[in-house]
């Protein structure tokens, strides 16, 4: 529960806000950046939940803006904090880009938003194609007035009826992120496997889906050999349009999907996973004139699949300067911005391994700082392959209708947001790099 | 209002496009004068103008005028009146999202004239035929009652409410729970007259007389689970909210309402998983049946785990409630401690959590791995983390016995990189590790003798000056050692003074030939030249054991100390089964009870009177407080003040009369003056500003013999240490967060063995 629900820009002055309830007095919003300065002057560590004076300041960070909620009462934190979440992704699916400039420009959509997705503090409609349909751009003229559509508060608050498509299509996307930790020395010591069923769905009416999977758990339950490979999911969290009782008695995955694009389920799985690419670099510093890098990377996959689009992340000291790279394959460019280089291959064969250098130089004024230690960090996409083996079995559709539907399936294997490896050696024996 | 505004300006020219003919012009003046709120402009003086705009068919309009009413109703009391034909009047609009807006605004105008004519559209879309509507309705009556609860009773909203849990829309249903747990938290913050209403079912005899606003009996249950399965997620959350509430009748109930409930695990939204997660710790403590816990323990690691790929700030939430979890019940991420390694860029306040966290998890399986990963934090640039990283180290080498000497190694190798943070968190790490295991890891002084000159903070200085002192007759040249710091013991901190002291008696009492001398001079220093009334009084007691009783200067200053533990739990255990009731709110999120943060009011003399007129629904809370509170006044023994009642002393300074206590239960002040133990500096700042000193007879002295053996590693929950940092003088090591029990606070209880020098901590006050 939440009293006063604000949106501030990075000097923390109030860009809209929305009362909700009279308790918290709106001149406490002024008073949430100066406590944040004090907090970090103080060396008092800034959480997203403080208390001062009675007042509970309860926000989150989106680009330079704050999102702020402000309750006197034990609220629910992890309900108000995850509401800002969805309150941000409501309104960037609005304007595209939320940032100052779209907040002025749009306060009387925003002021309706608020005023829809929050009653008395309590969170309502967050879904934002179901606020899209009666809460739009354009004002509403005299003779069509919005109404609000039945999901808002139907059983099935995802969807609305009466939808027509001429072709009633499916796209099933099944995207595995992969996030590994490799130690200094080679080793994975932390890998985890987040996949993710994305859907486009083009259906008629209000079909009911049921989706298949080579899910171990329930080929156990019903008795029934596996053919081939089947999979063990650790966690499994759901869209909230599919029956959780449903899943819990049987595991099956039936629905009735919301319209367009969606994240139907997400999955993870902690099974050991060898990096897909593997980077390792050598570092021959000389302080205070120059520092060289030999990277090597090799794509530790089938020989029949490709990774696309990789880029591997060096990370270099923040003062170097004048860069100059020989590489067999690829590009490379110089990030400054990011204290690294980017080796970007456009695709990489399986078991082919590749080799780059680099050279920067240093200013002769040796910097004092530490160096930061950065990982070496890379992105890459493997179509046609998952890590986990995960298959769908089947996608049926039925629809009273009875129409004809197609499934499309796909499979993408890329990096998770935590693919990182710590192999950045230094190259104590100078024979290691020959020069460049 | 009654001056006639100047005809020229911006709010002049708005006021003539409000009273335009066109209809574009006066909504696009709608749009300047919100624009202008937006920005802070005052926009009061446009009241009558705007609200002529109310009658529209533009709903974008219409909302645009509710929203000026909202913000200026309270400004322009005598003016709302002007506006409510309209909203009476489109509280029967044809389109139910007109309807709904009307009813939701007219509610939160806090305008007495308004809700009079509130109540019959109010009990008219209560039973609107769309859900909507219905939804809408059930939370103003939870508005209304905030302004007027007698209204609520004269038309029997309440009543309509409890209907509507019945309803068949999910949202209703949700919408409805919402309002009613909200009407119950906000009559019992009312004086107790409030209207009991008449029951229309029987409550169950486990419910208290006030709480019989919202009572769930065993046919509400029923409905708010089956609601549970189909409602939005912010339904769910609400209606989680309310089972959390219940009180089961048998034990076959609780095991129905965790099975109905686990399928929540699976949700995507946190808020949903974390209240899954209250309501089957909440029903689990009722369970016996083997397998079902098995499988319960089991089903929550997973969703737990998902949780930490969250955006940064609900990861923290998460982190902060596992953590609570964590003490409850180690057992249900026992496997899972890699999940918790930092990434490079996490936010610094989820880092700090996952060190905590990681720290609880470490065992002997997987200690090496937890300190290869910690060593790796130590050479991050983040400094803070860094220490907390190296500090973690020594927390896993106390937890566990056979890796200290695989933590030890890894400290020597942190020594070695010579980064001075690095060491001096170190040096302060070594020194617990030798009061957890004395005589083990003796090689490694010279090392830490090595790095003398480095050492800069006071707390590093009296680690290492600790440990010299301690085993000085090991070290050849420990006369030496201590007089460098004897030479500079003017400029010294306290702490190091005190340590310098103790050391060198120690090391006199040791090889009394060699240091007769330094004795002498740092004996002199401490009475002539310090200006701490401490240092100065421990010095007299070394004189004079010294000079009278060498053989009990022995005893006191050289006996052999209990070894220190970590321990399993940072909060006082009936806090933490109140905050494991509480997980996912805010208190459980601060690791504090609500009572501690909310509302300055709740301390006040009202709010106990209340509390005596009718006692909360949570007696056994109470009971479970009054009981730590007892113990901790039992243990305290150095409490002079005190009388021998001890509930008179728990009340004075906070001001509320004798009478109120009458029924001989401790009073709800010393209740959460006991929950303020457990809270960190400034809580007790508050608590010494506002009470006098014998309100500190909650929460005293880490009570000295009991305690000896637990160390502070969490300097929050310890009393001492936060004493101690107040004040600061007694406890060179105990203030960064390490143990109560540093060598002087020992020497103070064999003091006080011996029967001397209490003032000395009495001076502390």
């Amino acid at each position: 529960m939440a009293s006063l629900v604000a949106i501030l820009d990075v000097k923390g002055k109030s860009l809209i806000q929305r009362s909700y309830r009279d308790d918290v007095p709106p001149s406490y919003i002024e008073r949430f950046l100066p406590l944040v300065l004090d907090m970090e002057e103080e060396n008092v560590q800034v959480t997203p939940c403080f208390s001062n004076e009675g007042i509970n300041y309860m926000h989150i960070r989106h680009n330079n803006l704050y999102l702020l909620a402000l309750s006197k009462r034990n609220s629910n934190a992890a309900e108000i904090i995850f509401f800002l979440h969805r309150l941000c992704s409501v309104l960037t699916e609005y304007f595209k880009e939320l940032e100052e400039e779209s907040i002025r420009d749009n306060f009387v959509i925003i002021y309706e938003l608020l005023d829809e997705m929050m009653d008395f503090g309590f969170p309502q409609t967050t879904e934002s194609k179901i606020l899209q349909e009666y809460i739009t751009q354009e004002s509403h003229k005299l003779e069509v007035q919005a109404r609000p559509p039945m999901a808002v508060t139907n059983a099935v608050s995802w969807r609305s009826e009466g939808i027509r498509y001429r072709k009633n299509e499916v796209f099933l996307d099944v995207v595995e992120s992969v996030n590994l930790l490799v130690n200094a020395s080679g080793n994975v010591i932390r890998s985890e496997i987040l996949g993710a069923v994305k859907m486009k769905c083009y259906l008629s009416g209000m079909p009911e889906l049921r989706l298949g999977l080579n899910d171990k758990v329930m080929f156990e339950s019903t008795g029934r050999a596996a053919r081939g490979k089947s999979i063990e999911m650790e966690d499994v969290k759901f869209h909230q349009c599919v029956r959780l009782s449903r899943f819990e008695n049987d595991r099956t995955i039936s629905f009735i999907p919301p319209d367009g694009e969606f994240e139907l389920m997400s999955y993870r799985l902690s099974t050991p996973v060898k990096p897909l690419v593997y980077a390792e670099a050598s570092v021959e510093s000389h302080r205070g004139s120059r520092v060289e890098y030999m990277v090597k990377v090799r794509g530790q996959f089938k020989r029949r699949s490709t990774a696309n689009n990789v880029e591997i992340y060096v990370p270099v000291p923040d003062d170097a300067d004048s860069p100059k790279f020989r590489t067999s394959v690829g590009s490379v460019v110089y990030a400054p911005e990011k204290s690294a280089f980017v080796w970007k291959i456009k695709q990489l064969g399986g078991g082919r391994d590749y080799l780059m250098r680099a050279h920067f130089g240093l200013p002769s004024v040796r910097n004092e700082e530490l160096d930061k230690r950065a990982p070496i960090t890379v992105k890459f996409e493997i179509p046609y392959f998952t890590v986990s083996g995960i298959q769908v079995r089947y996608l049926k559709i039925v629809e009273k209708s009875g129409y004809q539907s197609l499934p499309w399936v796909r499979y993408l294997c890329q990096n998770g947001d935590d693919y990182v490896l710590r192999t950045i050696t230094d190259a104590k024996s100078s024979s290691m790099i020959a020069p460049l | 209002m009654a001056m006639a505004p100047p005809r020229k300006g911006e709010n002049w020219e708005l006021r003539q496009q409000l009273n335009s003919e066109y209809r574009d012009k006066r909504a696009d003046a709608i749009k300047r004068v919100i624009a202008n709120h937006t920005i802070g402009k005052d926009c009061s003086g446009l009241f009558p103008d705007v609200v002529k705009n109310m009658q529209t068919d533009d709903l974008e309009q219409k909302k645009l005028v509710y929203l000026y009413l909202m913000n200026y109703a309270k400004t322009q009391p005598e003016l709302v009146i002007l506006a409510v034909n309209t909203f009476v009047k489109d509280t029967a609009d044809p389109n139910p999202l007109v309807r709904a807006l009307a009813i939701r605004t007219m509610s939160v105008l806090r305008a007495e004239k308004i809700l009079d004519y509130l109540a019959s559209p109010l009990s008219r879309c209560l039973k609107d035929e769309n859900p909507y509507v219905r939804k809408t309705a059930a939370l103003c009556v939870a508005k209304v009652f905030d302004l007027k609860p007698e209204l609520c009773v004269e038309y029997g909203f309440i009543e309509t409410l409890r209907d509507l849990i019945g309803d068949g829309n999910p949202m209703v249903v949700a919408n409805a729970v919402a309002a009613l747990a909200d009407i119950q938290e906000a009559a019992q913050a009312l004086p107790p007259s409030p209207p009991p209403s008449p029951g229309r079912s029987s409550p169950p005899p486990s419910a208290r007389p006030n709480s019989h606003l919202f009572a769930i009996d065993p046919p509400t249950l029923t409905k708010l689970l089956v609601a549970l399965n189909e409602c939005s997620e912010w339904g769910r959350i609400a209606i989680l909210n309310t089972l959390a509430r219940y009180k089961a009748q048998d034990q076959q109930e609780s095991e129905h309402i965790c099975e109905r409930v686990m399928p929540q695990f699976q949700h995507v939204n946190a808020a949903v998983v974390l209240g899954a997660v209250k309501v089957i710790m909440i029903h689990m403590k009722n369970v016996t049946r083997d397998d079902l816990l098995k499988s319960l323990t089991r089903k929550m690691a997973p969703p737990l785990v998902t949780l930490i790929s969250s955006p940064p700030e609900v990861q923290w939430v998460a982190l902060r409630n596992i953590n609570l979890l964590l003490q409850k019940r180690p057992e249900i991420l026992a496997n899972e401690m890699r999940v918790f390694f930092c990434k490079y860029n996490d936010p610094p306040y989820v880092k700090v959590e996952k060190l905590d966290i990681m720290v609880r998890l470490a065992s002997e399986k997987n200690v090496d791995t937890l300190l290869g990963e910690l060593k790796e934090y130590a050479s991050e640039v983040d400094v803070d983390f860094v220490r907390k990283a190296v500090r973690a180290v020594g927390q896993v080498a106390i937890k566990i016995d056979e890796a200290a000497e695989r933590c030890v190694s890894v400290l020597m190798d942190l020594i070695e990189t010579r980064v001075s943070y690095v060491v001096q968190e170190a040096v302060i790490v070594i020194k617990d590790i030798f009061r957890k295991y004395p005589h083990s890891y003796e090689g490694i002084i010279p090392t830490l003798c090595a790095n003398l000159d480095e050492l800069d903070e006071p707390e590093a200085k009296a680690s290492l000056i600790w440990i010299i002192g301690e085993y000085a007759e090991k070290i050849e040249n420990a006369d030496e050692l201590l007089g460098t710091f004897l030479e500079t013991f003017k400029e010294e901190s306290y702490p190091v003074q005190l340590q310098t002291l103790t050391a060198i008696v120690k090391l006199f009492l040791k090889k009394p030939d060699e240091s007769q001398a330094i004795v002498q001079r740092v004996l002199q220093a401490a009475t002539k030249d310090c200006d701490s009334a401490d240092v100065r009084d421990r010095a007299y007691i070394y004189w004079r054991l010294l000079s009278s009783d060498p053989a009990a200067a022995k005893s006191v200053v050289l006996s052999v100390r209990p070894p220190i533990s970590l321990p399993q739990i940072t909060v006082a255990p009936a806090i933490l089964e109140e905050l494991l009731g509480e997980i996912s709110s805010l208190a459980s999120v601060y690791h504090k009870p609500a009572a501690t943060f909310i509302g300055k009011g709740r301390l006040g003399a009202e709010e106990m009177q209340r509390r005596v007129l009718e006692p909360e629904e949570e007696v056994s809370r109470e009971k479970a407080l009054q009981t730590v509170v007892a113990g901790n006044q039992a243990e305290n023994l150095l409490d002079f003040d005190a009388d021998d009642e001890p509930t008179s002393a728990s009340i004075s300074g906070i001001g509320a009369d004798g009478n109120s206590l009458s029924d001989g239960r401790i009073s709800s002040a010393a209740i959460s003056n006991a929950a303020k133990s457990t809270n960190p500096l400034d809580e007790l700042m508050d608590l010494f500003s506002t009470a006098s000193m014998s309100a500190t007879t909650a929460q005293p002295v880490a009570p000295a013999s009991t305690v000896a053996g637990v160390p502070g590693l969490q300097p929050n929950n310890d009393p001492f240490a936060s004493l101690s940092g107040l004040s600061s003088p007694p406890s060179a090591m105990g203030s960064g967060g390490v143990s109560p029990t540093p060598p002087q606070q020992q020497h103070q209880q064999q003091k006080q063995a011996v029967g001397g020098a209490q003032d000395d901590l009495l001076g502390l006050f």
